[in-house]
């Protein structure tokens, strides 16, 4: 069975993010780049189907020259090859547009089985599976906290995680399936696995070798733009409840805050 | 705030942000809560033989990461930054595996090398005695072949993973010809006849355990004898060129974690209106810490480097061991001093840190041996 993971390059997520004002688009260089945590148990899942029954796990990257990293440390971790949608006419796509430049490059190999997190830390829109299943005519299953392929190859079955507990549902392949960080625990890249990194093929594609429009993409073919931003103002003084001294003054104010803000 | 560091390949820069990584996920929850418990963190071993750090210098068709020592003390080095333990224990368990690797046979190496530097053993290196410290060669356990096994009675003391390890290099006497009658033994974990004793209750390194090993009629199979008999006082001698430069490496390590905490400390904390690291007298110290920190991996490096091309090495392994671990002795002792009340209690780990730096002008040699090694080699010079 041969699955694609699509992975992201994300700014760090503890670090402090800004936004570029000459376009009002993310600026990737004042922080530093890491995969998108979520990915990591996509990879690391990917990995696992294919230890338990064969087959290829293919790594699918959109982003700047700077998510080779990212692209390294899949094919660290134990990816066999990789994509990487590589084209100066990408920056500031919105989800739209990137669902578009990822289901081309998916046209362009064969798969059973296509893994992703199902959302990135940076953006948070959760919108990519969905809309790369729509894209691709085929079935789309997610937030996975389990994913079961069936010994004949033939369907997948997941356990899709929901605020009480869990739906199973089912789908024929090929399919796309989006997973939750429940569903593992990712390995770290071993030094053998870095070393063999970089033996393994990486196939870089522009927008013309995927035959998409560059108006259909990067900041001209966004349907939404930023108009403008502000940074966040310091943070206020919290609002401090005294004790009125018999113990139930204060604690009266606390519940009642609480209540307003629906927390009991 | 991460070291700067001048590495010779794209592999090894990725081998230390994979080292960084695994410091902030696997060491740093852990070493504190470990220290205090003494809590051996085997697991965590398992891990890093995982991530392929058990065996960094030895050759990649054995299993071992291929990588120069100016690379491999680095590594041990940002190890130390995080848990003194994990890294003096990758430092003795690379030790171990070096009498093997260097002087085994073909057979002996085909045979145990793979687990001993590609998996997730653990090695330990036995040679002082209760009696016999910085006089290794005075030891006293006794080997006698006998029917294809040598037979070993005595006691091994200080041995780090003691009670842990899955392998012992067991430096014993063959025969009464002084250093020349010491040979080298390499002996599984399940030997029977050889045992642990109850732990040492250390100053530091309390996650690490430290026990007496305990051979009584422990048989160990004649083809275990690694080089020959007779060879293994310079064996010992050999391993521990490379092990005292380890040494070197987590005594910078510990001295950078505890300057990293002292400056951030002084940055932060208010005193007469202003942080205190705008009192000169105060930034003075920070800047003596410092140099040192950074003289002592120049000085590690340099050490390593002529290893890895080859040149003798030996006096500068001991000068670094010397200057390196009489460093982080002196940079602990101020950071806790930068931290004042803050730096003496454990919520801080400068405290930590200073009792791991004076275990390390002990061990492998005390710094006045490393003097009386540096005086030899000057006298021969």
């Amino acid at each position: 069975m041969n699955i694609v993971v699509c992975v992201k390059q994300v700014p760090d997520t503890w670090s402090e993010k800004k936004l570029n004002p000459a376009d009002n688009t993310l600026d990737r260089g004042a922080t530093d780049p890491v995969m998108n945590e979520m990915d990591e148990y996509a990879v690391e899942e990917a990995l696992r189907l294919q230890e338990a029954s064969g087959g290829e796990v293919t790594v699918l990257c959109m982003g700047p020259e700077s998510a080779t990293e990212t692209v390294r440390k899949a094919l660290s971790m134990g990816a066999d090859k990789a994509i990487h949608v590589l084209d100066d006419g990408l920056h500031g796509s919105d989800a739209l547009a990137t669902s578009l430049a990822l289901s081309k490059a998916l046209g362009t190999t064969s798969y059973d089985l296509v893994l992703l997190g199902s959302e990135s830390s940076d953006a948070r829109m959760s919108v990519i599976p969905a809309m790369l299943a729509e894209r691709l005519g085929l079935p789309q299953l997610t937030f996975a906290k389990e994913v079961t392929v069936a010994a004949d190859g033939g369907s997948v079955t997941i356990k899709r995680l929901t605020d009480e507990g869990y739906q199973v549902v089912e789908a024929s392949l090929p399919a796309v399936v989006s997973v939750v960080e429940k569903i593992n625990e990712p390995r770290y890249p071993s030094f053998k696995g870095i070393m063999a990194a970089k033996k393994k093929p990486v196939e870089t594609l522009s927008l013309a070798d995927l035959g998409v429009d560059g108006g259909d993409v990067g900041t001209a073919g966004a349907s939404s733009a930023v108009e403008s931003f502000e940074t966040a103002p310091p943070r206020q003084a919290g609002t401090v409840v005294k004790d009125e001294g018999d113990g139930t003054v204060g604690a009266q104010k606390l519940v009642e805050f609480l209540a307003g803000k629906k927390f009991v | 705030m991460a070291v700067e560091r001048s590495l010779p390949t794209e592999e090894s820069v990725e081998l230390l942000a994979l080292t960084r990584e695994l410091c902030r996920d696997e060491l740093a929850p852990k070493a504190a809560a470990y220290e205090a418990e003494g809590r051996f963190p085997r697991e965590v071993f398992r891990t890093l033989g995982k991530a392929g750090l058990l065996g960094l210098p030895y050759d990649e068709k054995y299993g071992g990461g291929e990588q120069p020592y100016e690379v491999y003390l680095q590594v041990v080095e940002e190890l130390a930054a995080v848990w003194g333990t994990v890294a003096e224990g990758v430092s003795v368990h690379t030790l171990s595996c070096f009498p093997v690797a260097k002087y085994g046979t073909d057979e002996q190496r085909d045979r145990w090398l793979p687990d001993m530097v590609g998996g997730e053993l653990l090695g330990a290196y036995c040679l002082s005695e209760p009696q016999s410290g910085s006089d290794a060669a005075a030891l006293t356990t006794r080997a006698v072949l006998r029917d294809g096994g040598y037979v070993v009675d005595g006691t091994k003391a200080w041995i780090t993973h003691g009670g842990e390890a899955d392998f012992y290099n067991l430096m014993v006497r063959t025969s009464d010809e002084g250093a020349r009658g010491i040979s080298c033994l390499l002996a599984p974990a399940d030997t029977p006849g050889l045992a642990a004793a109850t732990p040492e209750r250390k100053m530091g390194f309390k996650g690490s355990t430290t026990a007496q090993i305990v051979l009584t009629g422990a048989t160990v199979p004649a083809d275990r004898l690694i080089g020959e008999e007779g060879q293994g006082f310079p064996i010992a001698l050999a391993a521990l060129d490379g092990g005292r430069l380890g040494i070197a490496a987590c005594a910078v390590g510990l001295a950078q974690g505890a300057l990293d905490t002292a400056v951030s400390y002084a940055k932060e904390r208010k005193q007469f209106g202003r942080a205190i690291i705008d009192f000169q007298g105060l930034s003075f110290m920070l800047a003596d810490m410092a140099t040192g920190v950074e003289a002592g991996r120049a000085l590690y490096l340099a050490a390593a480097r002529r290893r890895d091309r080859g040149q003798p090495f030996g006096k500068q392994a001991a000068m670094a061991k010397l200057f390196c671990t009489d460093m982080a002795m002196r940079v602990t002792t101020d950071a806790v001093q930068v931290l004042g009340g803050y730096g003496y209690v454990e919520d801080y780990p400068v405290e930590r840190f200073l009792r791991e730096a004076k275990a390390l002008q002990i061990v492998e040699g005390t710094n006045q041996i490393q003097r009386v090694v540096i005086g030899r080699h000057l006298a021969k010079e």
